[in-house]
């Protein structure tokens, strides 16, 4: 298993990916964004006038249009492949929970799941998420994208200490 | 101007969900590259165990927003084309807030969720099933939020103009602070020795 790369030489990437990104797309990097596609596009497979008559989810469709057919549910799949395709060549693909020494695994699985029912509704309260917020809008400068970036850590590290049971 | 390519109508929008593709790919890569697709590295930036997510997610933005600036002041980018995200102040500090929370219990954020379901971990993929009943949930009661959503809006407001200050200078004092972060990282690590860091290698 190869190590990981300096954290430092790590956001230097990012950070050109990401300004390679601006110049040739002329927009950042996303990623809850496609979660709402794919959300969309399933209900309204489901239930195309529930979606049509929801106050959120009907821009989605509207006109007809499919919802699947945006450039952040194309970035999203290569997240997928070049994240699997790194740690493929670097021997860390394995199948497991990952979680503290004093947690248990359906103990890990319940908080993931629960953190991700929280980052989820946030990440369109907030219309995105660490990506394209505090990612994106950061290197924009966007006072909205920064106040979203403080307000995590500072949420962040208040909560810690009551769910630091499955880290530590 | 060359850049943006794509807002300048230099390909089709097809062509452009190759190149998204692509560039998520080459995002992807480098956060499983930085040890941004293990959830217990993550989660010790809130410990005081490993500050990764601060080192990469800084010097990301610093770098990003060099290089906008520079290309700029070349001649050579629009920033006018580039889609700044708008502001909605009191919307994005409670979803910030509440995104904080959900964090340093999942351990993980949607894209770096997505490179840890990649490499087997089973919590990414709880996380992300939990992500997607979060975004339907947040449809369903729409209505009741819609009010907070749309509240405070200021569209595109950036740091030099609450500032009052030139862009220049602003990218000047963001690079600085992260810089003094860093330093204070360092000094920290070095004083401390952490014997604790839970997901080396």
């Amino acid at each position: 298993m190869r190590s990981y790369w300096n954290p430092y030489a790590a956001g230097v990437g990012l950070g050109l990916v990401l300004l390679a990104t601006f110049a040739v797309m002329g927009h950042g990097i996303g990623a809850s964004g496609a979660l709402a596609a794919a959300v969309a596009a399933g209900e309204n497979a489901v239930a195309p006038a529930h979606t049509a008559a929801n106050g959120y989810f009907d821009a989605y469709v509207a006109g007809g249009r499919d919802p699947l057919a945006s450039w952040i549910v194309f970035e999203v799949l290569g997240i997928f492949a070049g994240g699997l395709l790194s740690a493929a060549l670097a021997g860390r693909i394995r199948r497991g929970v990952e979680h503290g020494p004093r947690a248990a695994t359906r103990e890990r699985m319940l908080w993931a799941l629960g953190g991700g029912l929280l980052m989820g509704f946030a990440s369109r309260l907030a219309r995105g998420c660490t990506s394209g917020q505090a990612l994106t809008g950061g290197a924009l400068l966007s006072v909205g994208s920064w106040v979203f970036m403080i307000a995590i850590f500072a949420a962040g590290y208040a909560v810690a200490p009551l769910v630091r049971r499955q880290w530590t | 101007m060359i850049f943006p390519l794509f807002p300048a109508g230099a390909f089709s929008e097809r062509a452009s969900f190759a190149v998204a593709a692509v560039t998520g790919v080459a995002f992807g890569f480098v956060l499983e590259r930085g040890g941004l697709g293990s959830s217990r590295k993550l989660a010790g930036q809130f410990y005081g165990t490993d500050f990764t997510v601060f080192k990469v997610l800084f010097t990301a933005i610093v770098t990003a927003m060099i290089g906008v600036f520079a290309l700029s002041r070349a001649g050579l980018m629009d920033p006018g084309l580039l889609a700044v995200p708008n502001t909605w102040l009191l919307p994005q500090l409670a979803g910030g807030l509440l995104f904080g929370v959900g964090f340093v219990m999942g351990g993980l954020c949607p894209g770096t969720g997505c490179v840890a379901a990649a490499s087997g971990k089973l919590d990414a993929a709880a996380l992300i099933g939990g992500m997607l009943a979060g975004t339907l949930l947040f449809g369903e009661v729409y209505p009741l939020v819609a009010r907070l959503y749309d509240a405070t809006p200021m569209g595109r407001f950036t740091l030099p103009a609450l500032l009052h200050l030139p862009e220049g200078v602003v990218v000047l004092l963001v690079a600085a602070c992260a810089g003094l972060a860093f330093a204070g990282l360092r000094f920290l690590e070095q004083s401390h020795k952490p014997g604790i860091d839970p997901a080396a290698s």
